[in-house]
């Protein structure tokens, strides 16, 4: 069952680096995670790499494997064949600090820059009385372990630095829609999401919702609904007309 | 060396109180000094939201009543009591079941989005040792949630937080107590001071000290180490909880945790025989709360009025070392567990449903349906009860201007601690420790530094001297020696023999440390990371060990082979560690008595 795997991990910091190659041990049922340990222990003590769970649900050891961005923890050697050469590098759209560990600051920034939640009222009783199915759409966003690999692989991005100012890429436009879609949030959120957050600059090519380990339908259940929100505000003839007259803010 | 080293510069920073730890206690605390008013920064290992407190499934218990009105804090706080088997500070306890509802409600002022009951109230469920359905939770991720919606609260009210900084050393002096907390950027490698009147330990506990535990790498042990350095002491160490149903195969996952609500949901036990083997192991203790036939155990799931709880939901310490004892007994899995079975007790629908996280890590990490087959079991370095003596009105330590909530604090659970009393327990103590820590800062005030530069440069260089020292001890090979002695000698069953042994193999641990060298340079480097955790975990073990081995009983997380059964005497004490001199010493000191009012609600006999 035990066997020596080939794989080559992209070692260097922000001012330049390269792939290695590293030949390690793997037994049966082991993770990249596993082989990613033993590589430190055995053979290069200060190899940086970012984990806590290693279970996936704390989204913290995402890096490219074979080019596809994936948690080390819960990508299995065993799906690699035993001569293939597996080769892992960090996150391409964000900047490396060392080794596989990146510069994640974008995705806090953008976090912090979305309006918080604001509740309406409670019941007469004192209490939130919702029901299960109304929680449920936005519970499905909630499970988002924040690995920000729907972050990693957007194009909108992924190729272009610029955008990064004012996109706030699948995870914080999930959130949005996430409040959005909240029974006790008050808060409209259709305006900032399309003029504050590039909610337009998402063309629903899916990238995210194939790379989420949590399998959250990102572009179908969060993404397109919000867009078609937006633009129901946009062209509702009422809200226009209220905006010509005065009467209420423009969309 | 040091000269080619960048940033021998200290970066300083000035609050009025500093929470060590992102988990759902320091957030808590956070959130709780900054809204009272206290300049507040909270210190993390990881980046924000990655905390252990992401681990967990179950739910958060508090007797809101909505799914058995008959439930209240009076019931809750005697289940809590009767599961950590008397020796929990009854204060604490008390302050906890009173509390834990309002502190589940406000999450939900904050956006969390908890299951609901028919009635749109908060969903509760059963969990071992609790009388009543009473864990408010989101599916098998209730941590995650928690620990999202308190980020996402923390973030919003603007708190500022410095994520991937280890604190390596708090900083006292004489006459004011704690003046602050002395630590370094993982990312860069560079140093940092936060100058403190008031410092929040929210560090968790101290699992990465054994080697099968369902704990992350940040569970080094550090505010418990920090806090006994600074001269405060440690509370119940010998007390650790192994969780019964820890994943044991394949090994790369050995220890992960499946969760309780797995057994709340209607999962039982079996051993190779097919046998419920949980009936054979119902204690004295809960004989007459505990049902003694499958059919009664079964009628349980929705009558819990007229039937009494099924064997497999007795409290961890039972469950664990009942699943010890038939491994041992040749009635083991093929991977040296027990079996787990909920896919013969509910249909798969429901199966992915209540325990989605579940279903997908067998999936993805076991190639095993859950919904199909039985799932192998063991026992899992899981949480550590013991932690920082503290005052539990205000989770003030024994040093002044030093705080500790959550699991680094001790007392809250006595011997052992029922499956979903920490994540109330982290709210309830955290709110807590933030509103004495802010209070306290505001007595204080301080405006001239108090930190001097002899304690900065003392800092430093010992956090230094692992990576200029060369052809030393390797850290990974001392930390695998340690969790490896630790998981042997001082796990579920204890003797006296193995717990000297383990003890000795510490002493010589401590000396190897002193020789610990890394190769690398000061950024992003884990290595060092592992050299400055290390200490730590020398210590919690070294506690652990001691109390175990003058605790001459059995109780609760502590198992003693050659004392077999709990004994009055020890029933009335606690440990307390402290440090001298580089050693831990104990010292025994009576329990805190209960006043009679609360002493009266264990005359009762259950229903």
């Amino acid at each position: 069952m035990t066997y020596q795997a080939k794989l080559r991990v992209w070692r260097g910091d922000a001012e330049g680096g390269g792939l290695r190659d590293y030949t390690v041990e793997v037994n049966e049922g082991e993770v990249v995670l596993d082989i990613i340990h033993r590589l430190q222990a055995t053979q290069a003590g200060d190899l940086a790499v970012r984990w806590n769970c290693k279970a996936g649900k704390c989204g913290s050891c995402s890096a490219e494997i074979n080019g596809r961005p994936r948690l080390l923890c819960l990508t299995r050697m065993g799906d690699f064949d035993e001569n293939e050469v597996v080769t892992i590098t960090p996150m391409r759209t964000f900047p490396v600090i060392r080794d596989l560990v990146t510069d994640v600051s974008y995705n806090y920034e953008k976090a912090a820059s979305i309006p918080g939640f604001v509740p309406r009222e409670k019941g007469p009783d004192g209490v939130h009385r919702m029901q299960q199915v109304d929680v449920e759409r936005s519970q499905e966003f909630r499970k988002c372990i924040e690995c920000f690999l729907c972050q990693d692989v957007c194009h909108v991005v992924r190729d272009h630095e610029d955008n990064k100012k004012v996109y706030a890429g699948p995870r914080f436009l999930m959130r949005i829609a996430e409040l959005d879609m909240h029974p006790l949030d008050n808060l409209d959120r259709r305006k900032v999401a399309q003029e504050n957050f590039g909610l337009g600059m998402c063309n629903i090519t899916k990238c995210c919702s194939e790379v989420c380990p949590e399998g959250i339908h990102i572009t179908d259940n969060a993404l397109i609904p919000l867009k078609e929100r937006v633009v129901d505000r946009k062209y509702d003839p009422l809200t226009w007309l209220g905006a010509k007259i005065g009467r209420r803010p423009h969309p | 060396m040091a000269a080619e080293l960048p940033g021998l510069a200290i970066e300083k920073h000035f609050y009025d109180v500093v929470v060590v730890g992102a988990g759902g206690a320091g957030l808590r605390a956070a959130i709780e000094a900054h809204e009272q008013g206290a300049r507040t920064a909270i210190v993390c290992k990881s980046l924000l939201g990655k905390a252990h407190t992401v681990m967990a499934e179950g739910g958060i218990a508090a007797s809101m009543g909505n799914v058995y009105p008959e439930d209240n804090w009076q019931v809750h706080f005697r289940d809590t009591m009767r599961g950590g088997k008397m020796l929990n500070h009854w204060r604490m306890a008390q302050l906890h079941a009173q509390e834990a509802p309002d502190r589940v409600r406000e999450l939900e002022d904050w956006g969390a989005l908890f299951d609901r009951t028919p009635a749109g109230l908060i969903s509760q469920r059963d969990f071992g040792g609790h009388r009543f359905a009473r864990l408010a939770h989101v599916g098998d991720r209730t941590g995650l949630e928690l620990i999202r919606t308190l980020q996402q609260r923390a973030v919003q009210l603007g708190i500022d937080v410095f994520m991937e900084c280890t604190v390596t050393k708090l900083l006292t002096d004489d006459e004011h107590g704690m003046v602050g907390a002395f630590g370094y950027r993982r990312e860069s490698g560079e140093f940092i001071v936060w100058q403190s009147p008031a410092v929040i330990l929210a560090t968790g506990g101290i699992g990465k000290s054994y080697k099968v535990t369902s704990n992350s790498w940040e569970y080094s042990g550090d505010g418990h180490s920090l806090a006994l350095k600074a001269g405060a002491t440690l509370v119940n160490m010998e007390f650790v909880q192994f969780h019964p149903t820890g994943m044991v195969w394949p090994l790369s996952v050995k220890g992960l945790l499946i969760t309780e609500s797995v057994r709340g949901e209607g999962g039982v036990l079996k051993n190779s025989e097919g046998k419920r083997f949980m009936f054979d192991y119902i204690p004295e203790y809960f004989k007459a709360e505990t049902a003694d036939n499958e059919a009664e155990a079964d009628r349980w799931y929705d009558d819990h009025s007229n039937n009494r709880r099924p064997p497999e939901l007795l409290p961890r310490d039972e469950v664990a070392r009942a699943i010890n004892s038939e491994v041992k007994a040749g009635r083991g899995s093929p991977h040296g567990g027990v079996f787990l079975d909920i896919a013969s007790r509910r249909t798969a629908e429901d199966i992915k449903r209540r325990l989605p996280s579940m279903y997908h890590q067998f999936k993805e990490l076991a190639e095993v349906d859950i919904t199909k087959e039985p799932m192998e079991v063991g026992p899992t370095c899981h949480y550590v009860m013991g932690g920082v003596e503290v005052e539990p009105d205000t989770a003030a330590a024994k040093i002044r201007g030093l705080y500790a909530a959550g699991e680094v604090a001790g007392g809250m659970h006595g011997s052992n601690r029922l499956g979903g009393n920490s994540l109330s327990d982290l709210l309830v103590f955290g709110r807590r420790a933030g509103a004495s820590a802010a209070s306290h800062a505001a007595e204080q005030k301080a405006t001239t530094p108090r930190v001097t530069d002899e304690a900065l440069a003392a800092a430093r260089t010992a956090a230094l001297a692992p990576l200029e020292r060369q052809g030393g001890e390797n850290p990974y090979t001392i930390h695998a020696e340690l969790q490896e002695s630790m998981n042997a000698l001082v796990g579920i069953i204890r003797t006296e023999s193995e717990l000297q042994q383990a003890l000795d193999k510490i002493a010589s641990l401590k000396q190897r440390i002193q020789n610990l060298s890394v190769e690398g340079k000061r950024r992003y480097n884990p290595g060092w990371h592992l050299a400055l955790d290390l200490p730590n975990m020398l210590t919690v073990s070294e506690c652990i060990a001691k109390a175990a081995l003058e605790r001459h009983e059995s109780r609760g997380g502590h198992t003693r082979d050659d004392h077999p059964t709990p004994s009055p005497e020890w029933g009335a004490l606690n440990l307390i560690c402290s440090e001298a001199d580089g050693s831990v010493s104990l010292t025994r000191q009576p329990l805190p008595q209960m006043p009679d009012d609360l002493a009266t609600l264990f005359k009762e006999t259950p229903a």
